[in-house]
């Protein structure tokens, strides 16, 4: 579990829940409308109700001995469960266990939530050499044989359960531990304990306010974790005849019955079950809160039947003919009515990409802007049909020199590299970090064009000095972390257009990478498209980068394109106000860049 | 790479001795009582001292550990105080059948696991709801309770497999196989349970990589993607993950052998502290923590292999 995915919200704190509360049900209600979290919850009650009334409710005292009942088989005379081999009644010591258990169970998850919450928050919150030794310490004890002491520790305190859970305490106490720093730790860098600091509020009452506030639901659910674990534990070493021989246990009815094994299998059964049914309700419980209290984060997931029964809707339609292609003879590209959505739960899907329209001519480099979350990577990605695993195609069609690459898997396999290449936007997350540069140049060649070993090298060699890279072959001997942004863009570029591309799709080629690079970057794209003749499609949020070197531009804005022209007539006369006023807004944004310098 | 290995060893190598000082310290604290049990209650006083001084138990605890250091150094651990059975005897006659338990488990889980959860990560399906539900089954359902249902099943009901006892694989190796299949399907549960769905996550993870889509555009296959590219990079968290395991394992298998009577150091561990033989409890933690030791540092070695950063040119 990282860190990361627990989405840190100030709602957490009250102030913005009020706001929330009316579209949100709350936890509680969510967490009970899932059907395995309220049986679990229901059990959890039920042997916490035994617990407190078995003094009232169990029929037997836990050791009276009653030897005309021994080995007595279930449901006979009074004893529901039946009788172990000294005749005592085996519900009556699972029922006489409960207590134990509980309060086993209630001593590891306070010494661990005490010990974890304590040298979290603090180490999270102070850092420095604290941090750093109580590291340390909970490294060690995460590296230690945890279940070989606690039975070495009998040795010393003979049979003491609750010494024993205490100590198993400690030793889980580093799961609390690592957690609860790092969420104090991701926390801490949000602006409003900044904000906090500032109007002076004392640190006691930051941890006490915020901090606490967004630490409670992954400790909430880890504690049901812990507990699951701590019945386990408590269970075996009481199985392994650890515990207090004249007390009655899980573990200790359990180990009875099983050396009764022959005699009495049927024993074994109740309280296996019942530790089992304990355990299984924690986890269970721990999975629910889970999803319940963290869900913000995990993107829903479509049912296979819909996913295909959509897909076949939008496959009917491209068969039918529904988007019909009359291209313009020069047209390489042609998308027609392109839906895209992704799911919001199990069954629905929320369009993101409404119907687009596009075209690019043979040779012309096109911008694709708009503000984040347009819609316009989609877009790109789906010309190469890579889109995100959960993005459904609703619909449309994407013709690459005439024909559908979306109605046929094999024809869109085959486009990928020697008619369409990429060239992504962060160039150090898309190398794999496993492969010297040029092993998955020179494997990414032969794969969609079949030449030989040498030749790829040789012709990558090549390609690499024209791209501008120095000392080429000692470059395709180097592992991605060992060359720097920039180089690794011009690699990639390499790599997109070593194949002969006619179309090279570019997703904010530039944005990542330095501003000293950026225009290197732009002109070598420029220079190959026209050197190759490859037309270009380039995505970005900057209008800087479409006067530079593009040659038409459509404009997206949520899901769709309100204007397309070129470049000329567009920055001269936008029609719609969107463009007007992206137009003002990056022209105030190069004035006062030029005022700066 | 070799300096991270080495500090890691030396750090491991000072762990262990701060550990086995604590333990000892703890264990041979109550000198006298430790004389007492091994006597029984009806030793009278003036005989419990008398086998006190004679075990060496009257000493300060930091001289009687360095002895018992500086003994464990040349491979010495001492005698059991009820039996005078040299520790390192008893540990080398057990040690056989706890290993076997481990690495037959280990790799199973290793080949089993990578198979769902590779399977699992790629395709989803049923295969991905089966991988969910053993991990919330084997999460629930503790080894020890595992055991006693195979040994029910399979050694009473229907009597395929021994219920208890070990074969010497010297001596019989099919009847050694014999007597660990339920030992170690009753271990192979739980181990699958957790790694199968931590496989799955890292493959997941390393599917979802920028580079992934990056392949994909330059028209290579799915399928050398997956085996070239995906499968590479979800290594290095797996190979973590089945050293985790295997750690996990040492408690795992003190439970299984006490239930099948297996005759290995975890079942030593439960018998001699149960006993209060002292000596014999600390050889099994020394035991566990060198087998620790030398996981992490074969786990530290195969991913620093596996990893270019780390490699040195």
């Amino acid at each position: 579990m990282t860190i990361d995915q627990h989405e840190l919200d100030p709602a957490a704190d009250g102030t913005a829940a009020i706001t929330g509360e009316r579209v949100r049900r709350s936890p509680l209600r969510s967490l009970l409308a899932n059907p395995f979290a309220s049986v679990s919850i229901a059990f959890l009650f039920l042997i916490v109700f035994i617990a407190i009334t078995t003094p009232w409710l169990a029929p037997f005292s836990p050791n009276a001995t009653d030897l005309a009942a021994t080995n007595a088989a279930p449901f006979t005379d009074g004893h529901f469960f039946g009788a172990d081999a000294s005749g005592r009644d085996i519900l009556s010591r699972l029922m006489w266990g409960t207590q134990q258990t509980i309060i086993a169970c209630l001593l590891v998850l306070g010494v661990s939530l005490v010990l974890g919450l304590t040298f979290g928050l603090l180490a999270g919150f102070y850092r420095g050499k604290f941090e750093t030794v109580v590291n340390f310490v909970s490294d060690v004890i995460m590296s230690l044989p945890g279940i070989v002491l606690l039975i070495a520790l009998y040795a010393l305190t003979g049979p003491n359960i609750p010494v024993a859970m205490a100590v198993f305490g400690v030793i889980v106490a580093p799961s609390f531990y690592r957690l609860v720093r790092s969420v104090v730790i991701s926390v801490r860098s949000e602006l409003y304990i900044d904000a906090a600091k500032v109007v002076g509020l004392s640190d006691a009452r930051i941890i006490g306010r915020h901090v606490l506030s967004a630490v409670r639901a992954p400790v909430i659910v880890q504690s049901s974790f812990v507990l699951a674990t701590a019945v386990a534990i408590l269970a075996g070493v009481d199985f392994l005849g650890l515990g207090d021989p004249s007390a009655p246990s899980w573990g200790r009815v359990l180990q009875e019955a099983f050396n009764n094994l022959y005699t009495n299998p049927a024993n074994v059964i109740w309280p296996s079950i019942l530790i089992s049914l304990t355990i299984l309700s924690f986890v269970l419980l721990g999975n629910a809160l889970r999803d319940t209290l963290q869900a913000s984060n995990r993107s829903a997931v479509l049912k296979g039947a819909r996913r295909r029964s959509l897909m076949m809707s939008a496959q009917d339609e491209r068969v039918a003919g529904v988007n019909d292609l009359t291209p313009a003879q020069d047209v390489i590209l042609s998308i027609r009515n392109l839906r895209i959505g992704y799911p919001t739960s199990a069954d629905d899907v929320r369009p993101v990409v409404h119907g687009v329209d596009l075209d690019v001519r043979k040779g012309e480099i096109h911008g694709l802007v708009g503000e984040s979350g347009s819609g316009k990577s989609q877009l790109a990605f789906s010309t190469l049909g890579i889109l995100p695993r959960e993005a459904v195609v609703l619909g449309g069609s994407v013709f690459f020199e005439g024909r559908d690459l979306l109605a046929d898997k094999m024809r869109m396999r085959r486009a990928r590299g020697r008619g369409i290449a990429y060239v992504p936007q962060e160039p150090m997350s898309n190398l794999d970090p496993s492969f010297t540069i040029g092993a998955q140049l020179i494997y990414g060649l032969r794969a969609s064009t079949g030449v030989s070993k040498a030749q790829a090298r040789r012709e990558l060699l090549d390609l690499l000095t024209r791209v501008g890279i120095q000392d080429a072959e000692r470059v395709m001997s180097l592992y991605p972390h060992e060359i720097s942004g920039g180089m690794a863009q011009r690699v990639l570029i390499c790599g997109a257009v070593a194949t002969k591309p006619h179309l090279i799709v570019a997703d904010e080629p530039t944005t990542a990478l330095d501003v000293t690079v950026q225009a290197d970057v732009l002109e070598l794209l420029r220079e190959l498209s026209r050197e190759r003749g490859m037309a270009m499609i380039i995505v970005t949020h900057n209008l800087g980068v479409v006067a530079d070197i593009c040659d038409t531009v459509s404009v997206m804005k949520d899901g769709r394109i309100i204007e397309s022209n070129d470049v000329d007539s567009l920055f001269a006369a936008p029609h719609d106000q969107y463009t007007k006023d992206l137009l003002v807004s990056s022209r105030t944004v190069e004035l006062k860049e030029a005022d700066d310098e | 790479m070799f300096r991270t290995l080495l500090l890691n060893l030396v750090r491991a190598v000072g762990v262990l001795l701060v550990v086995s000082f604590a333990t000892y310290c703890l264990m041979f604290s109550d000198g006298i009582g430790i004389a007492r049990a091994v006597l029984g209650p009806t030793a009278t006083d003036t005989q419990v001292a008398a086998r006190a001084a004679e075990l060496g138990l009257t000493r300060p605890l930091y001289e009687q550990y360095f002895s018992w250091l500086a003994g464990a150094v040349r491979g010495d651990l001492g005698s059991s105080f009820l039996t005078g059975q040299p520790v390192t005897d008893a540990m080398a006659n057990r040690a056989p059948v706890t290993l076997s338990l481990i690495i037959l488990t280990i790799i199973l889980t290793a080949v089993i696991s990578v198979i769902l959860g590779v399977t699992a990560a790629l395709y989803g399906g049923w295969v991905d709801k089966l991988v969910q539900f053993i991990a919330v089954l084997g999460a629930a359902v503790p080894g020890f309770i595992i055991a006693i249902a195979l040994i029910f099943a399979f050694a009473i009901s229907i009597p395929l497999y021994p219920a208890t006892g070990y074969i010497r694989i010297t001596d019989d190796p099919q009847g050694w196989l014999w007597s660990l299949t339920l030992p170690v399907t009753a271990l192979l549960i739980g181990t699958i349970a957790n790694a199968a769905s931590q496989f799955r996550g890292s493959v997941s993870d390393a599917l979802s990589q920028d580079y992934v889509r990056t392949l994909r555009s330059r028209g290579i296959s799915e399928r050398a993607i997956v085996f070239r590219h995906v499968l590479r990079n979800a290594a290095g968290p797996g190979l973590i993950v089945l050293s985790l395991t295997t750690l996990g394992l040492l408690g795992g298998a003190l439970f299984i052998e006490s239930v099948f009577a297996l005759p290995g150091v975890g079942q030593l561990a439960n018998l001699s502290a149960q006993a209060g033989d002292v000596p014999m409890v600390m050889g099994t933690v020394i035991f566990a923590m060198i087998l620790i030791l030398v996981v992490n540092f074969l786990a530290d070695l195969f991913v620093g292999i596996l990893n270019p950063k780390s490699r040195i040119k």
